[in-house]
């Protein structure tokens, strides 16, 4: 479907709010890398500028009650589900007004009160665990959806393999969300496997497969409130794959340019998520620059009040290091 | 121990606890290879099938690592579970699970996330399985912290354990013994938990402390039998759950006997057994009369040949010769 008619199927509203959030994502990690190259934060962190229109278009159909399980590369998707931004930004902080109160940081952070069940360090690992979440929930009759983030990394693992077949061969209301964004770290996806379309995978384990723009947030919209309502119907999962980019390196350090080229990097910059949703309000009428001007101050003033929460909220005491342990 | 028990198969109570604890609440749901309409390749959830039909008894491929994962996953998302891999010697396709989700998920999220799960396997040698069904690596469960581990050795203590395990928080790995499963104890029907960190005195005695788990508790009480003949009294204590570990009562009586003997199914070299010497050590140095000693399997993988596993476990035989070797040393002079 053409952007052109997609975006008459958008309200003014919604598309607006899709433009604050994608902004959203871009300016906290844009500030993340700030933070971390000033040597602020502590760790290591994947950003996800590029990719913000997968996140943001799909947890836009998810209500407060569904689970997200995410990446190494999960800022993004624990704000696009909900979770505000001083949090995030606390725990990336280590402090202990952080989600998971300093112990986790960037890849272990949980916000399960905003049905956020964790970034993960480990590649694959979330795509069995949303799988068992889904079956817990199609088993207590409700009508939760899960899903599941997780890169081109990850479905060459035997996790993918083996969580995928189950969702399948249970029905399980789950959508697996693979976010190709052509590199697992450094390694391309032409290099890693054969078959490089990720969503034909869908047909080996009798489920459908879906290959979207990642680019686009309307796009992404559409393609997720299909398999979301298909999941929450009981129809079982579908697999979509959406197609993207990191203009970043693999974690903050990696300059990313020894594996792939500057030209190609700029040419996905040509797709902007941000600017395409943008200039899609604008070329529609559906909004103007000054309308927009100040959309854009109020997230970055949200940005700024989180980095003034997180900055100020206090460590952990020293003391406490025993505790939640089991 | 109840006067109005029946005897049964250490197998039998397995599934009798989760009978219960199936009955008594209705979200826990049972995943695993064969635990369907087969019953379990140990008999380990015959009957099960039956009752509780395939919705809360699900048969899996081979896919250990997606099945723990999901077993995981139910937990985290408050479905009550326990995930069978059969072997325990198969948990290694799911370790990353085990170790890096379902252990450091309640730390991780600042306690806001818990599972309750069971991750259930048989391990050690029996009639010749061979290297890749045989090992007993529970203290590397033991060496990761969240993780909870419990070492039935009877009947008895396999039925209340598991009971408690499945009314646990947090992650609890439940290690059986494939040779354990056709033995028989006395078990009450009515309920009874048995709580963790609450080691068993098998046998009382004065003049040293034998520590066993699993299947070597059997074997530790017979030789402290055979010993007593020699005129030797050995108090044999089972710690029955390593994680949490009762340090109490186990110090206690290495304090009394002045003498520690550990018999483990692993090899010695960074074993549970090297753990409970350096707790003597650092509980209880000015009470000892001798070096504690280990006896643990020989450091070699399981081998075929009977006659050869024969030689790597520890047998009665050598743990009553090593005794008498210990008793025939000295005291410390202090």
């Amino acid at each position: 479907m053409s952007e052109r008619v997609l975006a008459e199927q958008i309200s003014r509203e919604l598309l607006l709010t899709y433009y604050k959030k994608l902004l959203e994502l871009r300016l906290f990690e844009l500030k993340v890398q700030e933070l971390y190259r000033n040597g602020r934060l502590p760790g290591f962190v994947h950003l996800y500028v590029g990719e913000e229109a997968v996140a943001v278009g799909v947890c836009s159909h998810l209500e407060s009650a569904d689970l997200v399980f995410s990446t190494h590369r999960g800022h993004g998707h624990a704000l696009a589900k909900g979770v505000p931004a001083r949090v995030v930004l606390a725990e990336l902080w280590g402090k202990v007004t952080g989600s998971s109160g300093g112990r986790g940081g960037s890849m272990h952070m949980y916000a399960p009160e905003y049905g956020f069940m964790g970034t993960n360090g480990i590649v694959g690992a979330p795509i069995p665990l949303a799988t068992g979440a889904a079956l817990s929930a199609k088993l207590r009759k409700q009508s939760q959806v899960v899903v599941c983030f997780f890169g081109d990394g990850a479905v060459n693992s035997g996790s993918f393999h083996e969580a995928v077949n189950l969702g399948a061969v249970w029905g399980l209301p789950v959508v697996y969300v693979c976010e190709n964004n052509l590199y697992a770290t450094e390694m391309a996806l032409s290099r890693a496997t054969k078959n490089t379309s990720v969503a034909s995978r869908g047909a080996a384990y009798g489920m459908s497969g879906v290959e979207v723009d990642g680019q686009d947030v309307v796009a992404v919209h559409e393609a997720a409130q299909a398999a979301i309502q298909c999941a929450r119907q009981g129809g079982g999962p579908t697999l979509i794959e959406c197609k993207t980019y990191r203009y970043v390196g693999h974690h903050e350090g990696d300059p990313g340019t020894d594996y792939r080229t500057r030209e190609e990097v700029q040419e996905w910059k040509q797709r902007d998520p941000v600017k395409l949703a943008r200039k899609r309000l604008l070329d529609s009428g559906m909004a103007d620059e000054s309308e927009l001007q100040s959309a854009d101050q109020e997230v970055e003033r949200l940005i700024d009040t989180a980095v003034e929460f997180a900055d100020q909220s206090p460590e952990p005491s020293a003391e406490s290091v025993n505790e939640h342990v089991f | 121990m109840s006067e109005q028990g029946r005897v049964i198969t250490y197998a039998d109570a397995g599934v009798e606890a989760l009978r219960d604890e199936m009955r008594r609440n209705d979200s826990i749901v049972y995943i695993g290879q064969g635990i369907g309409p087969r019953g379990g390749n140990f008999r380990q959830t015959r009957g099960l099938w039956k009752e509780f039909g395939d919705d809360r008894l699900r048969d899996t491929g081979i896919c250990e690592l997606g099945a723990t994962g999901a077993a995981i996953g139910a937990a985290m998302a408050g479905t009550r579970t326990v995930v069978d891999e059969v072997f325990l010697d198969f948990a290694l396709e799911a370790i990353t699970q085990i170790v890096q989700q379902a252990a450091n998920i309640s730390y991780m999220s600042n306690g806001k996330i818990k599972a309750p799960v069971v991750i259930r396997g048989a391990m050690g040698s029996v009639r010749s399985a061979g290297a890749h069904h045989s090992h007993t690596f529970y203290n590397w469960f033991a060496n990761t912290p969240g993780l909870k581990v419990v070492l039935p050795a009877t009947p008895y203590d396999l039925k209340g354990l598991f009971k408690t395990a499945l009314r646990d928080p947090g992650p609890v790995a439940v290690i059986e013994h494939k040779s354990l499963y056709n033995t028989k104890g006395i078990v009450p029907e009515e309920e009874y938990l048995i709580p963790f960190g609450d080691a068993r005195i098998v046998r009382a005695g004065n003049d040293l402390t034998i520590v066993a788990m699993s299947r070597m508790v059997d074997l530790a009480a017979k030789a402290a039998a055979a010993l007593a003949e020699q005129g030797v009294s050995a108090e044999v204590l089972d710690p029955r759950t390593i994680v949490p570990l009762d340090r109490h009562k186990i110090t206690t009586s290495i304090k009394k006997t002045g003498r520690l003997v550990v018999i483990d199914e692993s090899p010695s070299y960074c074993s549970f057994a090297g753990e409970l010497l350096a707790i003597a050590v650092e509980d209880c140095f000015d009470e000892l009369h001798v070096s504690p000693k280990r006896i643990c399997s020989l450091p070699v993988p399981n081998p075929f040949s009977p006659v050869l596993e024969n030689q790597m476990i520890p047998t009665v035989d050598r743990i009553i010769g090593e005794v008498n070797d210990m008793m025939k040393q000295s005291r410390r002079r202090h």
